[in-house]
């Protein structure tokens, strides 16, 4: 039983880093600006998200999983929201989204 | 060698100091050389917080089954250290607003033309 | 065992390599850019690395502080001052050969004078053999307090955070005697950019921002129900006033940059806030001034009570909510004063 709750945490960890990842490299490699967004969007709820799961695990049923359990919340519910406010200080500020194929 | 790899900390620290340092004297806007001060007091603190950690310590807070604590008199240091610095750092941005107002400018050099000026 | 021992300290180590390395880059990268906001997000970024480090080193209130007041408070003061004042840096100043041999040869005398410093992390290192067994050893019996950062910070050197909270609340002065408005108008020829959100009778996009609203009314209590559990549990764990006092702030500065100057004036305005900056100090040297009248030394909080560690424990209940007071108003004050620069 121990074995698996170490294993379901490692596997959430590492998930959890391979999403960061993803984002980064998203946040590179895409071409306009709304779009490079998502990437940090993965980064902040699935990244953020596995990887506080994976601790939540480790640390069993104990305040500190209460705290890391509260942070997850906030960070769920916040970092849309500083999504949305990106984007719209961009639409703001005239920045149009790229609709076409050509290169920009 | 193994002086490298015990001092190699204080060394990075150092060329992060020298950055920020070079920002400072280097460029002529007055917020970046704001921004060049701040990252200066940042490595700063850096060092002083490599210097007070123990190996094997842990933070210093007192816990059971705990031997070993870090050296909680640096933290304490760079504690009022940081709440000083944004304290100067926002008396100097209010100067930049003010001088911006008065000279129309925040570039140092213009600045001085218009002081030694016609 | 001591394998696996040996193992994390590896991890450790990697973690900090890594980490510096970052730190290296964004400040390379600080020195490159001529866009200003960019180099006031990159340094934004430099403190939460540096919180990130702090924390790998075992300074959890350090790193709490740093947080908060260098990646949060200190990012939106440039932020504010850079929509009052310029938007990129001229291109001249590209190399300067004098100020790189300056940096070269300061730099070399440093990596000198570290030569002759202990190895990082020594357990016998000078600095840990003199002040500070004494204060880890005594202060759970003598002030009783879990937090040893707390204890010395507030009882064994309550004199250096009396003059801590006194600069910043002649900080707070300084800000407010240059950015003040005056009530006559002064002519200028030309009037600097507003920052967004002060609009009365402009239309501008964060009074018709919905989401930000909705979900900032939803947080800010939250965020002040955190202000106050740091403020309160500083003395069981990593927390404390500074922390707690900035992050009170946060909670204005959200509201008035989603809301509205005007609504967040009407909520704290200038003038009483300006009270609380003076109340905070009072109630610092008034506990000192109480330790005075009852019997011991200023600033000595063990005759505040019958048994010493009660005594201690009310005094620094006291001197951190001074604290968390005059650091809170203070920001909340100077942030107003920089967003209230811009109006004509």
């Amino acid at each position: 039983m121990d074995t698996l709750i170490h294993l379901a945490s490692w596997l959430c960890l590492l998930l959890g880093c391979c999403f960061c990842l993803i984002g980064g490299v998203g946040l590179l490699r895409l071409p306009d600006f709304y779009s490079r967004i998502h990437g940090g969007g993965v980064t902040d709820t699935l990244g953020a998200g596995l990887v506080i799961s994976g601790l939540m695990l480790q640390g069993g049923l104990s305040l500190t999983t209460a705290k890391l359990a509260m942070i997850l919340l906030f960070l769920l519910l916040t970092s849309p929201v500083a999504t949305h406010a990106i984007a719209r200080a961009a639409q703001h500020s005239g920045l149009k989204p790229q609709v076409t194929d050509a290169a920009a | 060698m193994s002086q490298i790899l015990g001092l190699y900390n204080y060394w990075v620290v150092v060329l992060l100091m020298m950055a920020g340092f070079y920002n400072v004297i280097a460029r002529g806007n007055l917020i970046k050389k704001l921004i060049g001060l701040n990252i200066f007091q940042t490595s700063v603190f850096l060092l002083y917080i490599s210097m007070g950690k123990v190996e094997g310590g842990t933070a210093p807070i007192v816990a059971e089954g705990v031997a070993t604590y870090s050296n909680p008199l640096p933290h304490v240091l760079i504690l009022t250290a940081i709440v000083v610095g944004i304290a100067t750092t926002s008396v100097g941005l209010s100067l930049v607003i003010r001088i911006r107002e008065a000279y129309d400018t925040i570039e140092e050099d213009e600045i001085q033309q218009l002081d030694e000026g016609p | 065992m001591s394998d696996f021992i040996a193992d994390i300290a590896l991890q450790i180590n990697l973690v900090d390599i890594v980490l510096l390395a970052f730190l290296v880059v964004v400040a390379g990268a600080v020195i490159q850019v001529r866009d200003l906001f960019e180099a006031v997000v990159l340094l934004g970024i430099f403190s939460l690395l540096s919180a990130c480090i702090f924390t790998t080193l075992d300074a959890v209130d350090v790193a709490f502080t740093e947080a908060a007041v260098g990646a949060g408070i200190s990012t939106v003061l440039f932020l504010a001052t850079l929509t009052l004042t310029a938007r990129e840096e001229k291109a001249q100043y590209r190399h300067s050969w004098s100020g790189f041999i300056v940096c070269t040869l300061t730099g070399g005398a440093l990596i000198y004078g570290t030569l002759d410093m202990p190895h990082f992390g020594e357990l016998n290192a000078p600095i840990h053999r003199h002040v500070a067994p004494r204060y880890i050893v005594e202060s759970p019996e003598e002030i009783g307090v879990p937090n040893m950062v707390t204890s010395v910070l507030a009882s064994y050197r309550g004199y250096d955070t009396l003059g801590e909270t006194t600069v910043i609340f002649t900080a707070g002065l300084t800000v407010l005697l240059l950015l003040r408005r005056d009530r006559r108008s002064r002519d200028r020829s030309t009037s600097p950019p507003t920052i967004e959100t002060t609009d009365r009778r402009g239309s501008h996009t964060m009074r018709h921002a919905m989401v930000l609203r909705v979900m900032s009314k939803l947080f800010i209590p939250l965020i002040l129900l955190f202000a106050l559990y740091v403020q309160f549990h500083g003395d069981f764990g990593p927390g404390g006033g500074f922390q707690a006092g900035v992050i009170f702030a946060a909670a204005f500065v959200l509201y008035a940059l989603i809301h509205g100057i005007e609504a967040a004036q009407r909520v704290a305005p200038t003038a009483r806030v300006q009270v609380f900056v003076a109340l905070g100090l009072l109630l610092f040297i008034g506990t000192g001034l109480a330790s005075l009248f009852a019997g011991g030394n200023f600033l000595e909080y063990k005759v505040l009570a019958h048994q010493a560690s009660h005594g201690e424990h009310l005094g620094i209940l006291f001197i951190e909510l001074g604290v968390g007071i005059t650091v809170a108003a203070v920001i909340i004050n100077t942030f107003f004063f920089f967003a209230g620069r811009g109006r004509t």
